[in-house]
């Protein structure tokens, strides 16, 4: 049976030659857009990511869970005396410590992105240079958000009860993502200079874990050998559990807010050029 | 805008080299506004680095270039502004849909948050990805990865597009289809430098072409000219027997008096000739020697062979030592 060409089924959808050069001819150049906006434009990218893929948050979830219910029921015995003292001491650490290992995924989710031809669209296009990383960690706050929620809502469940409520918890959180927001600036320069993701995440975690127990989020620094004792004690993490304990408790030193966020800043401004000259020439 | 308002890119003496290897070693070009070049050679003969330092993703060791009147380095901002790049790697986000990959970038390019998503739609429907808009890029097809990169690219339509091996890995269909809107995107008036290892592409796309080897331009000119430049057009012939080649090759030799290229296909040779009435000759001297023959062609030099004479290597890869040994001896 012979087919008129004229009437046979039409192709699968393919381009439309006529719409194509439609298409091309009909865009002026919009002005350039704000550095602000572009960083958010990136952050969106980010939570669009978290949507179409949401088991990604079980990562930021489960460890930190694990680590309150094996501390507080393990040794808080064993440490405090009682679970419930226990649990006092160290949820307002453990929200630290769920919150900080978090950035680690920071670095390896750009890590991941660099082996990917996305990255050549983001460097050629005309836009605020930082604004692919800053955006991408402006995404990652979420995350860490939601990693330093799940902590508290777990200790609500487990009896905790900040004697600043909901306020001073919220406090806490915040002061906590903004540490993060700077100590995550470290792990995307390490994310840009490793091989690969893993290579990232191995690393990452050989600094953070030691860092993190290292400081007074799981003892009382009095208990440790004096040498331990001095690194514990200027270790930023400390401080900021100390704040965070503060913050949920009603009596922050403003001094350790300030320090907090003096580091954050610090870091940020030692590693955002660092990392931002690092993604333009990997 | 620039003081040669009819060249699109100006480049000279470009060298970039990574480590011990140069692989850009020397490049000049000049593309006239509203072609298209190709830039014509073989994995690792420099085609993509010259790309992206044309696109300021990478710095120049050695020599300058203006892209639409503007130096790649001390104007890279502005150049950026004007061009878009296509990469070898589909330059598109595998994690979101085709939809938000177009908004996307037109939020990144300073639309409004309508414009960018009116522009979405309508170039999803120009470029047939309408249904598939909302699924992950990572679940596309090639061919609709590749349009939708290239929709990508002229959200803001660009006046200079680099494309970087546009269709290496799609079937004969999509790369058609990419063909037809390269054809349409020039017709609009952007200008558009072609990478391509694809001899076929070059000659089907490109104005002018320029044969990159060793990071240096060996040979420039349209299609046309570089045909010409190997001297003339050639017979070709496939016998029925391959078991006759030897004979047909002496019965060659002797009527059109060139030497015979014996082709890796052991029934297939091929004779330089370039008047058509004598190729005539030589098929009619064959058959009268009684050597039988399947098909025969008689033509143009093909850019395979341009590439050929011109390098003195078959346009392959260049990753071997022997790659190496040829440039030294040459």
């Amino acid at each position: 049976m012979s087919v008129d060409p004229t009437t046979r089924a039409a192709p699968a959808p393919a381009a439309d030659e006529v719409a194509v050069r439609k298409a091309v001819a009909s865009t002026a150049r919009p002005p350039r857009a704000s550095a602000a906006s572009a960083a958010l434009t990136f952050g969106w990218r980010g939570m669009l990511k978290v949507k179409h893929v949401p088991e990604q948050l079980l990562d930021v979830t489960i460890t930190p869970v694990m680590f309150v219910l094996l501390f507080t029921y393990l040794f808080g015995g064993a440490i405090s005396g009682s679970t419930g003292d226990y649990l006092d001491y160290i949820l307002p650490g453990v929200l630290v410590m769920s919150v900080l290992f978090t950035t680690v995924y920071s670095g390896v989710a750009l890590n991941t992105d660099l082996t990917r031809g996305v990255v050549d669209r983001f460097r050629s296009l005309p836009i605020w240079k930082p604004a692919p990383l800053v955006g991408a960690l402006l995404g990652d706050s979420v995350r860490y958000v939601v990693a330093g929620t799940v902590i508290i809502v777990l200790g609500v469940i487990l009896g905790y009860r900040p004697d600043a409520g909901v306020p001073g918890a919220a406090a806490a959180l915040a002061l906590t993502v903004v540490f993060a927001f700077g100590l995550s600036w470290c792990f995307t320069t390490l994310g840009l200079v490793m091989r690969s993701p893993n290579a990232v995440m191995n690393a990452g975690f050989m600094a953070i874990f030691p860092v993190t127990f290292l400081s007074n989020v799981f003892v009382e620094p009095e208990t440790l050998p004096s040498a331990l004792e001095a690194f514990v004690d200027v270790n930023p993490i400390s401080i900021l559990a100390t704040a965070s304990r503060g913050l949920m408790e009603g009596n922050a030193e403003m001094s350790d807010i300030g320090i907090v966020l003096g580091v954050a800043a610090l870091l940020t401004a030692v590693f955002l050029p660092l990392t931002t000259r690092l993604y333009r020439k990997s | 805008m620039t003081t040669h308002p009819n060249i699109a890119i100006e480049a000279t003496g470009l060298v970039k080299s990574f480590g011990e290897t140069k692989a850009v070693d020397g490049v000049d070009l000049a593309v006239r506004t509203g072609s298209v070049y190709g830039v014509l050679g073989p994995n690792g003969a420099g085609k993509t680095t010259t790309i992206r330092m044309l696109a300021t993703l990478l710095r120049p060791d050695a020599g300058s270039a203006r892209v639409l009147g503007h130096d790649i380095v001390e104007e890279a901002d502005t150049v950026r502004s004007l061009v878009s790049l296509t990469g070898q790697l589909a330059s598109v986000d595998e994690d979101l849909s085709g939809r938000e990959n177009l908004v996307l970038i037109g939020r990144l390019l300073g639309l409004k948050r309508a414009d960018a998503k009116a522009r979405a739609t309508e170039l999803l429907d120009a470029f047939g990805l309408t249904e598939a808009a909302g699924r992950l890029v990572k679940h596309y097809s090639g061919g609709m990865r590749r349009r939708l990169d290239i929709a990508a690219s002229i959200v803001v339509t660009p006046q200079l597009m680099f494309l970087d091996e546009p269709t290496t890995g799609l079937d004969p269909r999509s790369r058609n289809q990419v063909w037809d809107i390269v054809r349409a995107l020039v017709e609009g008036g952007t200008t558009i430098l072609l990478c391509t290892q694809y001899l076929d592409e070059a000659d089907q796309l490109a104005d002018g072409i320029a044969v990159i080897d060793h990071g240096r331009v060996i040979a420039e000119g349209t299609p046309g000219q570089l045909k010409a430049s190997v001297g003339s057009g050639a017979l070709h012939v496939r016998l029925l027997d391959p078991e006759q080649r030897p004979e047909a090759e002496r019965v060659l030799a002797r009527e059109l008096g060139s030497s015979v290229h014996l082709e890796p296909d052991p029934a297939a040779l091929s004779v330089s000739c370039a008047d058509p009435d004598r190729g005539a000759e030589g098929v009619a001297e064959l058959a009268r020697a009684g050597i039988r023959i399947a098909d025969f062609s008689l033509g143009q030099p093909s850019l395979d062979e341009v590439f050929l004479a011109l390098t003195g290597h078959p346009a392959e890869d260049q990753t071997g030592d022997d790659s190496l040994k040829e440039e030294q001896a040459a």
